[in-house]
């Protein structure tokens, strides 16, 4: 296949790719970083590596350094350490730790260049091990991409063996035994043979002084007692009772108020103000301008957060025009415009589809467009961060996605070293992406420098939410094919026009980098997918603006996955095809896809006769290394779409956690669908028109439909979790719509044109 | 002013026209009650005043008569609510930043209505957003914490 095709000058980081590379030497790649547990111990505590530290009185601290977000990732990670350890979750502590560069994340560089999961050429081989040492030396300590457990799996597992094999060492150094002898359980080791027993606890000073074992044993997958099984999550029980301290939730002595009035256009910045109204607002006590590498405004510091609100609606403030096509409509031609004139890099090329085309009767050609509109993140959680700026050091409490990257931009905007820096990360309200972002800590900083060493809490309202947002961008899909009766596509030809994310992100999180190449994400869900087609390219067009877009949950696969899937029962559609065995026929190379598609027609009974006002949509999307099949059953009634059913099938590898898996899977499909129901951020004079859950609302709870999923576990490699239900959910839905009312929606969301129950 | 907040009176400032929430959050300390929207259409505020469901975000200081009880004031990690049981059972929380507001939603409801049907969930829910869609364990948590005698 084609996907190797492209030329490589430029250097892929991640998604991205920095043109001129990143300098770097053999002796920073083999310098292992710190661990940070060393920095902060308790009285007679000590750390085995970064991720455990144990207590004389036998107290086990387990770090998870990934932000739990609702995904369960804070669980997962601990059973893996807890697993080799061998203790039970109940028998430790988990934490998410301070920020530290030794928790950079490698998967989301070694999976994030223009490769298709399954592609196993000498070239994304080569890429993939070639992102390893860059991976170490940017130190990005990142939670996204749905690679927390493909990054650990195997990391944390041999964590906490190392830690246990010192363990028994020390002890068996004790008793002058040999270690194989004895047994662990319990945060204790036995010895069988004389029935004498040591804590951890007890053994711990001396056995972390031993340097970690050369060879670790991780045990046979058959042995798990928590891996593959599902304990009850360790965040819940804060969670049920109102203990667990999100962002919002931060509380720190001689703490002061604020919030932000961000200029409503982007890149527009304040023509005039007038505060005297908002000072006299009682409890503000100061305004102060906001220019950072994300926006424009100001801050509004008071002595609680309702007052710091009310400063913000009281200032006075007039905005410099837009740079940019001010209404929605004009948006999307302009996007049109620049299609015609770029033709865009292309990450798939397989076959001449231009040839096929060339000669193609009328009617064996279809044309169509898709379009995808701007969409928020609406995080239950209100963006919010805070911040103290005391004595050369800079402390951070934010509920991010992204510690180091906070470490590094914020230190510039104080102009302390990153290590004086110290990131804490509280429980997510939601991240879905939009914390992966930096912004809303870069605001807190600034307003930080105000407040003579004070920590401020800084909380944004709903309205600032909505309208400040690094949103799922816009796209248009220019579909062609070439289809034969019978037999399906002979030729597939998709270009994509969608604002970059990557430059958009590189752009006000690291404005010193410039990203080259083309930007993967633009076209992920199009050009990676396991169909096998003679003819079928994939190319993107960068269509710019000043608008700030970023990830949403499953990134470009939660609008191509859209055109793709919609597209392609379209070509069923013509081709007088099922729309599940033409996907089994064009899929047939990859039995992980065709596996995942058999089991969903099985669980959703898909050959059965349907009855009058039911229909049925099947979609298959592969997105970050898992293969996932979905079909929606909807009911009519009285023209409205009501949806009864949805049925996920999985295809992952190896799963850690099937509650968790599942409840993702639940949480990707009702998120999915929450905007194909009616999610869409519109401009008007360059300003977002959506400001809040009444006007940018989501799937209720009276809307749910039941939701039925199954994990296959036979592919060789290990897939995501967090992202990888929502792209198949959108085109099942628009799939199952056409099958019962022959009407083929293109615009999302679905909601313009046809009601929702 | 004073109110009576899980059966103690707690201080809430002089400002009659500040909303519940915040005084609940920044002057009373308790935040286990949550700012989701400011406009009622999220749910994630709600508390109990005399038993009844009641968005904070616009109850105003001023107008709260009665006693108002927060998450706090359900059950704690030593003596949790059925319903709070429940929701550990059934592994609903994700995220959990919606779920004091469906807890205080689901003690409501069953308080009135020992065996509610899924329309029953229905209504006394939908005006409780999650965006983590964890709505089918709701359910499941709400028939099991009737089950158990909620």
């Amino acid at each position: 296949m084609g996907i190797a095709k492209i030329a490589r000058r430029t250097f892929l980081i991640g998604s991205a790719a920095i043109a001129g590379g990143v300098a770097f030497g053999y002796y920073y790649v083999s310098q292992p970083y710190p661990n940070p547990l060393e920095k902060d111990l308790e009285e007679g505590e000590v750390t085995f590596n970064p991720f455990v530290k144990i207590t004389d009185e036998n107290a086990i601290t387990i770090i998870a350094p990934r932000a739990e977000m609702g995904q369960g990732i804070r669980t997962t990670l601990a059973a893996l350490v807890a697993e080799e350890l061998d203790v039970s979750l109940d028998e430790v502590n988990v934490e998410h730790g301070i920020g530290a560069w030794v928790y950079y994340n490698e998967a989301a560089f070694t999976d994030g260049g223009p490769f298709a999961f399954f592609d196993e050429s000498f070239t994304a081989r080569t890429v993939r091990s070639a992102m390893k040492p860059l991976a170490k030396v940017l130190a990005i300590q990142a939670t996204g991409g749905s690679t927390s457990i493909r990054d650990y799996y195997e990391k944390l597992r041999m964590a906490g063996a190392s830690a246990r094999q010192m363990l028994l060492e020390s002890a068996a150094e004790n008793w002058q035994v040999d270690a194989q002898t004895l047994q662990t359980g319990g945060g204790k080791i036995t010895n069988p043979a004389t029935g004498e027993i040591l804590t951890y606890g007890e053994l711990a000073s001396a056995a972390a002084k031993r340097s970690a074992p050369a060879n670790i044993v991780l045990k046979d997958k058959k042995d798990w007692k928590l891996l593959g099984k599902s304990p009850p999550r360790v965040d819940l029980p804060d969670k049920v009772t109102g203990r667990a301290v999100f962002g919002t939730d931060v509380e720190l002595p001689d703490m002061v108020y604020g919030t932000v009035k961000i200029s409503p256009r982007f890149g527009a910045k304040a023509r005039s103000f007038d505060e005297s109204a908002a000072l006299k607002v009682p409890g503000v006590t100061k305004i102060v301008p906001l220019e950072t590498s994300a926006g424009s405004g100001f801050g509004i510091i008071a002595t609680n957060t309702w007052a710091a609100f009310k400063g913000a609606e009281a200032l006075e403030v007039e905005w410099e025009e837009a740079q940019y096509p001010k209404f929605n409509s004009a948006l999307f031609d302009k996007m049109r415009e620049i299609m015609k004139e770029d033709p865009g890099s292309s990450l798939r090329d397989d076959g001449d589809t231009e040839l096929s085309f060339a000669d193609a009767p009328r009617d064996e050609m279809l044309e169509v467009e898709y379009t995808a509109p701007y969409l928020a993140h609406t995080t239950m959680e209100p963006m919010n961060a805070t911040a103290q700026f005391k004595d050369g050091v800079l402390e951070i409490w934010a509920p991010n996605q992204m510690p180091t990257v906070i470490q590094q931009t914020a230190s510039g905007l104080v102009d302390v070293d990153a290590d004086d820096v110290i990131v804490h990360t509280t429980y997510l309200g939601g991240g879905f992406g939009r914390r992966a972002e930096v912004d809303y800590v870069g605001y807190a900083v600034e307003m930080a420098k105000q407040t003579d060493g004070m920590p401020i809490k800084v909380t944004w309202t709903r309205e600032e939410d909505v309208t400040h947002d690094t949103y799922r961008p816009a796209a248009v899909g220019k579909m062609r094919a070439r289809f034969k009766k019978g037999e399906g596509p002979q030729s597939v030809d998709i270009h994509i026009g969608s604002p970059s994310i990557i430059k958009s992100f590189m752009g006000r999180t690291f404005p010193s980098l410039s990203p080259a190449g083309p930007d993967r994400t633009m076209q992920e869900g199009c050009f990676d997918q396991p169909y096998t087609i003679e003819n079928y390219k994939v190319r993107g067009t960068q269509t710019n603006f000043p608008i700030p877009v970023g990830f949403w949950r499953s990134v470009g696969n939660s609008f191509n996955g859209f055109f793709h899937e919609c597209f392609m029962d379209e070509i069923a559609k013509a081709s007088e095809l099922d729309p599940l065995d033409m996907r089994l026929k064009l899929m047939a190379d990859y039995p992980a896809a065709t596996g995942a598609l058999n089991k969903v027609a099985q669980m959703s009974e898909w050959g059965k006769p349907r009855e009058d006002g039911v229909g049925m949509g099947i979609a298959h999307v592969l997105s970050f290394g898992s293969w996932v099949a979905e079909v929606i059953k909807i009911r009519l009634v009285d023209d409205e779409v009501r949806i009864e059913n949805v049925w996920a099938a999985v295809e992952l590898g190896t799963v850690f956690d099937p509650s968790i898996v599942k409840a993702q899977l639940m949480s990707g499909i009702v998120f999915g669908l929450s905007s194909a129901m009616g999610q869409e951020i519109t401009f008007e004079k360059g300003e977002v028109m959506e400001n809040n859950f009444d006007t940018y609302d989501a799937m209720r709870i009276n809307q749910c439909p039941k939701i039925d999923v199954e994990i296959l576990e036979t592919y060789k490699k290990v897939g995501g979790v967090g992202e990888v239900g929502t792209p198949p959910s959108i085109p099942a839905l628009a799939n199952a719509i056409f099958d019962v009312t022959g009407q083929r929606i293109r615009n999302m969301p679905l909601s313009n044109s046809i009601n929702f129950a | 002013m004073e109110i009576t907040v899980n059966g103690t009176r707690v201080d809430v400032g002089d400002d009659p026209q500040m909303p519940l929430l915040w005084a609940l959050r920044d002057l009373a300390g308790l935040k286990g009650t949550k700012f989701g929207c400011g406009i009622a259409a999220c749910g994630a505020c709600t508390v109990h005043i005399d038993g009844e469901p009641v968005r904070s975000c616009q109850t105003l200081i001023g107008d709260v008569e009665g006693e108002v009880t927060t998450i706090e004031g359900i059950g704690d990690l030593d003596n949790l609510h059925v319903v709070q049981q429940a929701w550990i059972s059934q592994q609903v929380p994700q995220c959990g930043y919606c779920q004091s507001g469906q807890i205080m939603s689901a003690v409501a409801l069953l308080r009135d209505n020992s065996d509610p049907s899924d329309e029953d969930i229905d209504d006394a829910m939908s005006g409780n957003l999650c965006r983590c869609g964890t709505y089918p364990r709701i359910r499941a948590a709400i028939k099991q914490a009737a089950k158990m005698g909620a």
